[in-house]
C-alpha cells in the first residue's frame, strides 16, 4: 500500500503544479488579483504532498520492501540502515524523485518566505516555478515511476553499488541537489521579473539570499563530492574532470558569477540584462548537467543507466525550458533598461572582470565536457578530452580571477583610482612578489601553473582581511565578513592544490609482511594480512604501521572488501591526517611469492583544498544570513517609521 | 560616456571574452583530446609512436602477466580481430580480470607495446565502458553462473 500512497501522492503534487502555473497565468492575463491569494497555500500544498511522496520511497527502502521494483533493483535486506535510507536516491528514478522533491519544498518556501518581491513578480516566479515543476513530474510519472511494483516478489533484493555504499553517497546527492535546484528558484525569479517588467535593486535583494544558499548547498556538494572521489576510488585524486565532475561545477561557475553580479544590481541598480541572463544560464547548466549525468550519453561511476528513451525525454525538457527562457530574454531584453553607470576601474569594474572570466571558464569547460558527443554525431571517431586539455584551458584564466579577486575589494563604487588601489594593495603583491621569489628558489619540482598559484594564495590570503583595514570590527556587517572568509577559503584551497600537485610523493612497491617503505619522513611497516568481516562484506585488511620522524606510530589498515550480493571487490584507502598532510595507503593484489602490492602517497597540505571548500561555503553561508538579517532589520524600522507618521 | 556606449561595451568584452575562450578551448583541444582505439584501429591507423591515446578492448583470455618486480602487468587486450600488447605499472582496478572489459589511456611506443598510464575496467554489472558498447565479446566473456556451480 506504501507504494502506491507513494504514486498518489506523486499525482496530486503534479496537479498542484499544474493548478499553481493554471492560476498564476490566468491570474496575469485577466488581471485578478484574487486569484494571486491561493498560489502561496498551493505552493506550499505541492511542497508538502512531493515531500511525503519521497518520505514514502525512503520508507520501502528502509523496510526492504521487495514487492517494489526499484527497491529489488537497488537493496538488499542485509545493509546497514544508513545506506537503506540513502540507496532510496542512489538510483536513476530516486534520485529524479530527490530533485523533484528538493523543488517543490524550494516552491514551498518561496510561498512562506518570500516577502519582499512585488505580488505580481511572485506570482508568476511561482508560476515559473511550477511550469518547470510539471515537466519533471511529467517524466517521472511517464518514464520512469520510482513505486512501480514487481510479480513475482522476489526472495531479496540485488544490492547497491558497493562504491556507493559510503557516507559520502548519504550526503553528497541530496545537497548537490538542494544547490542544482535552488537555482531553478534564481531562473523563476528571472522569468518572472522578464514578465512583469520588474529588474532593478528590489528584485535584486530579493533574489539574492536563494542564490546565495544555493551556492552554499553546490560548494559543500562539490567539495564532498571531491573528498569522496578521493578515498573512495583510491586513485589518490581530487579532481578528475569526469563530465559529471564538470556537470556539477558548471552551474557552480554560473552561480558564482551571478552571485556577484546580482550585488552590482542590488547595489547599484547595474548590469540589469547580464544578471537575468545569468540566472538563465545557471539553472540551465544544471539542467544540463542532470541530462548529461541521467541520460547515459556519459559514462561514469554516476550513470546509472542507459536509456535513450529517457534521455530524449530530458533532452526535449531542456530544449522547452532553456529554449523558452533565452527567447523570452531575446524579446524583452530591449525593454530593460540599464541602471546607472561607473567607470572601468571601480567595483563594479572589478565584478564585471570577475563574471567575463568565470564565463570564459565555464565556456571552456562547457565545450571540453560536450566535444566527445559532438565529435561521435560528426564522424565515426571516439575521443575523450581530459585534465591535460582542461587544467591548460582553464588554469592560467583561473589565476588572472584570483588575483583580480583580492583587488575587487578593496575598490569603491563606481569610481576609483588606480593609483589608490596599487597603494592599498601594496603588502599582497609585495607578499606575492616575495613567495614567487622563494618558490623559484628553494623549490626545484614545481610547473608554473602551481607555482604561480601558490604566490598568489600568499597575497590573496593577505589581501582577503585588508577590508577590514580601519574599520570598527564590531561595526562591519556580517555579509562583508562572509565575503572575507569565502575569498579567503579560495587561498587555502589555492594552496592545498598547489602543494598537492606539485609535492605529492608517491611510492609502488610488492612487499612481504615485515617490509619497510620509505615515503618521504615517513617509516611505513607492512606488518601482516589479515581477513575481517563487515555486516555485508568480507575483507582482506593489511595491517600497517606509520612513523613520521621520530612520533608516535600510527596504526592504519587499508582492505580490499568483497560483497557478498555483488560479487565485487572495492579497495578501501587507509588515511592518515596530520596538519601539514596526508598519507594514502591503498593494498593492491597478492602474487604467487606472497608479497602484496602497496601503494603508498606522501600528499603535504592536501587538506586545505577541502577545508578550503568549507571555508568558501561557510563565508556564503554567513553573507546570506548577513542579507536576511538586514533585509529584516530594514523591514521593522520602516513599518516603525511609517508608524511614527 | 553615454549608458548606451557603456552597454555596448559590455556587451563586446562579454563577446570578447567568449571567444577568447573559444579560440582558446579551440587550441587547447587540437593537441589535448585522446582519441579513442581498439586495436583493430590501431593496425588500421598506426598512430605515432608517444601520442596520447586511449585504447579500449577485452583482456585476452590467459594473457596477464606479472612481472618480478610484483608491480608491472603485461597483457594482451582484444577486440575480435587484431590483439594489443599492453604494459601497466600500478595497482590494477578491482574488475581488472581476463575476458572483461578496459579502458586503457597512455602511449604506444616504438616497438608497439601500449604503455598504459591508467586503467579503466568495468564498474559493476550493469556497467560497460562506453567506448566498448560496439564490441562483440561474447565469445570472451567469462560467464558468472557457471562458476558457482
Amino acid at each position: 500500500m506504501i507504494a502506491e500512497a507513494g504514486l498518489i501522492a506523486l499525482w496530486l503534487a503534479a496537479s498542484m503544479a499544474f493548478l499553481q502555473f493554471a492560476l498564476s497565468a490566468i491570474g496575469l492575463v485577466k488581471g485578478q488579483d484574487e486569484l494571486f491569494k491561493a498560489i502561496r497555500p498551493v505552493a506550499i500544498a505541492q511542497g508538502v504532498l512531493v515531500a511525503i511522496s519521497f518520505l514514502l520511497l525512503v520508507w520501502l527502502f528502509v523496510r526492504s520492501d521487495m514487492s517494489v521494483k526499484l527497491v529489488v533493483a537497488n537493496s538488499v535486506a542485509i545493509k546497514p540502515l544508513i545506506y537503506k535510507i540513502s540507496g532510496a536516491w542512489g538510483n536513476h528514478e530516486g534520485s529524479m524523485l530527490l530533485w523533484i522533491a528538493i523543488m517543490g519544498v524550494a516552491g514551498a518556501c518561496i510561498g512562506i518566505f518570500e516577502r519582499n518581491l512585488k505580488q505580481k513578480t511572485l506570482v508568476t516566479t511561482l508560476g515559473a516555478q511550477a511550469f518547470i515543476s510539471i515537466g519533471f513530474y511529467a517524466y517521472l510519472l511517464i518514464a520512469s515511476n520510482p513505486f512501480e511494483r514487481i510479480f513475482p516478489v522476489p526472495a531479496d533484493g540485488q544490492g547497491l553499488n558497493p562504491l556507493l555504499q559510503d557516507i559520502g553517497l548519504a550526503l553528497h546527492p541530496p545537497t548537490l541537489y538542494i544547490g542544482y535546484v535552488g537555482l531553478s528558484i534564481a531562473f523563476s525569479f528571472a522569468v518572472g521579473a522578464m514578465i512583469t517588467r520588474d529588474v532593478g535593486p528590489e528584485f535584486a535583494k530579493a533574489m539574492r539570499p536563494w542564490v546565495l544558499g544555493a551556492w552554499v548547498f553546490l560548494t559543500l556538494g562539490i567539495t564532498a563530492g571531491s573528498y569522496w572521489a578521493y578515498y573512495e576510488l583510491g586513485w589518490g585524486g581530487w579532481w578528475f574532470w569526469d563530465p559529471v565532475e564538470n556537470a556539477s561545477l558548471m552551474p557552480w561557475l554560473a552561480a558564482t558569477a551571478l552571485l556577484h553580479s546580482v550585488t552590482v544590481l542590488a547595489t547599484r541598480d547595474g548590469l540589469r540584462a547580464w544578471t537575468l541572463m545569468l540566472a538563465v544560464v545557471a539553472f540551465s547548466m544544471s539542467m544540463i548537467g542532470t541530462f548529461l549525468v541521467r541520460s547515459g550519453v556519459l559514462t561514469s561511476v554516476h550513470a546509472f543507466a542507459v536509456d535513450p528513451e529517457r534521455g530524449s525525454f530530458i533532452l526535449a525538457l531542456l530544449a522547452i525550458y532553456i529554449g523558452g527562457a533565452m527567447a523570452l530574454f531575446a524579446l524583452r531584453v530591449g525593454s530593460v533598461k540599464e541602471g546607472s553607470q561607473f567607470e572601468p576601474v571601480s567595483r563594479e569594474g572589478a565584478l564585471v572582470a570577475n563574471n567575463l572570466l568565470l564565463s570564459a571558464i565555464l565556456g571552456i569547460v562547457f565545450i571540453g565536457t560536450l566535444y566527445p558527443l559532438f565529435v561521435e554525431g560528426m564522424s565515426d571517431e571516439m575521443i575523450s578530452v581530459g585534465p591535460p586539455y582542461f587544467n591548460l584551458a582553464t588554469g592560467p584564466i583561473a589565476l588572472i580571477l584570483v588575483a583580480i579577486m583580492a583587488a575587487g575589494p578593496l575598490l569603491r563604487w563606481r569610481r576609483d583610482s588606480a593609483k589608490a588601489l596599487l597603494n592599498r594593495i601594496s603588502i599582497p603583491v609585495f607578499l606575492t612578489a616575495a613567495a614567487l621569489f622563494a618558490l623559484v628558489l628553494f623549490t626545484t619540482s614545481m610547473s608554473v601553473l602551481p607555482l604561480v598559484g601558490m604566490a598568489l594564495a600568499a597575497g590573496i590570503a593577505v589581501a582577503s582581511f585588508a577590508p577590514l583595514w580601519k574599520r570598527n570590527l564590531r561595526r562591519t556587517p556580517m555579509h562583508t565578513y562572509g565575503m572575507i572568509i569565502a575569498h579567503f577559503g579560495i587561498a587555502v584551497a589555492l594552496v592545498g592544490m598547489a602543494s598537492e600537485t606539485s609535492f605529492t610523493e608517491e611510492r609502488l612497491v610488492a612487499a612481504t609482511p615485515g617490509d619497510e617503505i620509505l615515503v618521504n619522513k615517513w617509516k611505513i611497516k607492512f606488518e601482516a594480512i589479515e581477513p575481517v568481516a563487515g555486516p555485508n562484506w568480507t575483507a582482506l585488511e593489511a595491517r600497517v604501521t606509520a612513523q613520521y620522524a621520530d612520533e608516535t606510530i600510527h596504526e592504519i589498515a587499508p582492505q580490499n572488501r568483497m560483497f557478498a550480493s555483488a560479487q565485487m571487490q572495492t579497495s578501501e584507502a587507509a588515511l592518515l591526517t596530520r596538519w601539514n598532510g596526508q598519507l594514502y595507503v591503498v593494498l593492491g593484489d597478492s602474487d604467487e611469492q606472497g608479497r602484496w602490492q602497496l601503494r603508498i602517497w606522501w600528499k603535504p597540505f592536501v587538506t586545505l583544498i577541502w577545508y578550503g571548500g568549507v571555508l568558501i561555503a561557510l563565508g556564503g553561508l554567513l553573507a546570506m544570513i548577513g542579507r536576511l538579517r538586514r533585509a529584516s532589520h530594514q523591514k521593522k524600522q520602516r513599518a516603525y517609521a511609517e508608524a511614527m507618521i | 560616456m553615454k549608458a548606451k556606449h557603456q552597454r555596448l561595451t559590455l556587451a563586446v568584452l562579454a563577446l570578447v571574452a567568449l571567444v577568447g575562450a573559444g579560440v582558446l578551448a579551440a587550441f587547447a583541444l587540437q593537441d589535448r583530446a585522446n582519441y579513442f582505439y581498439t586495436p583493430a584501429d590501431i593496425v588500421a591507423k598506426q598512430p605515432a609512436a608517444g601520442q596520447a591515446i586511449r585504447l579500449g578492448g577485452m583482456v585476452e583470455e590467459g594473457s596477464i602477466r606479472h612481472e618480478a618486480d610484483g608491480v608491472t602487468v603485461n597483457f594482451i587486450v582484444q577486440d575480435g580481430t587484431a590483439r594489443q600488447a599492453v604494459m601497466y605499472t600500478g595497482i590494477t582496478p578491482d574488475l581488472f580480470v581476463e575476458g572483461s572489459g578496459v579502458v586503457a589511456d597512455g602511449k604506444l611506443t616504438s616497438d608497439g607495446t601500449f604503455i598504459a598510464d591508467s586503467l579503466l575496467a568495468k564498474h559493476d554489472e550493469n556497467y560497460v565502458p562506453r567506448e566498448l558498447e560496439g564490441i562483440d565479446m561474447t565469445g570472451n566473456m567469462t560467464k558468472t553462473d557457471t562458476l558457482v556451480e
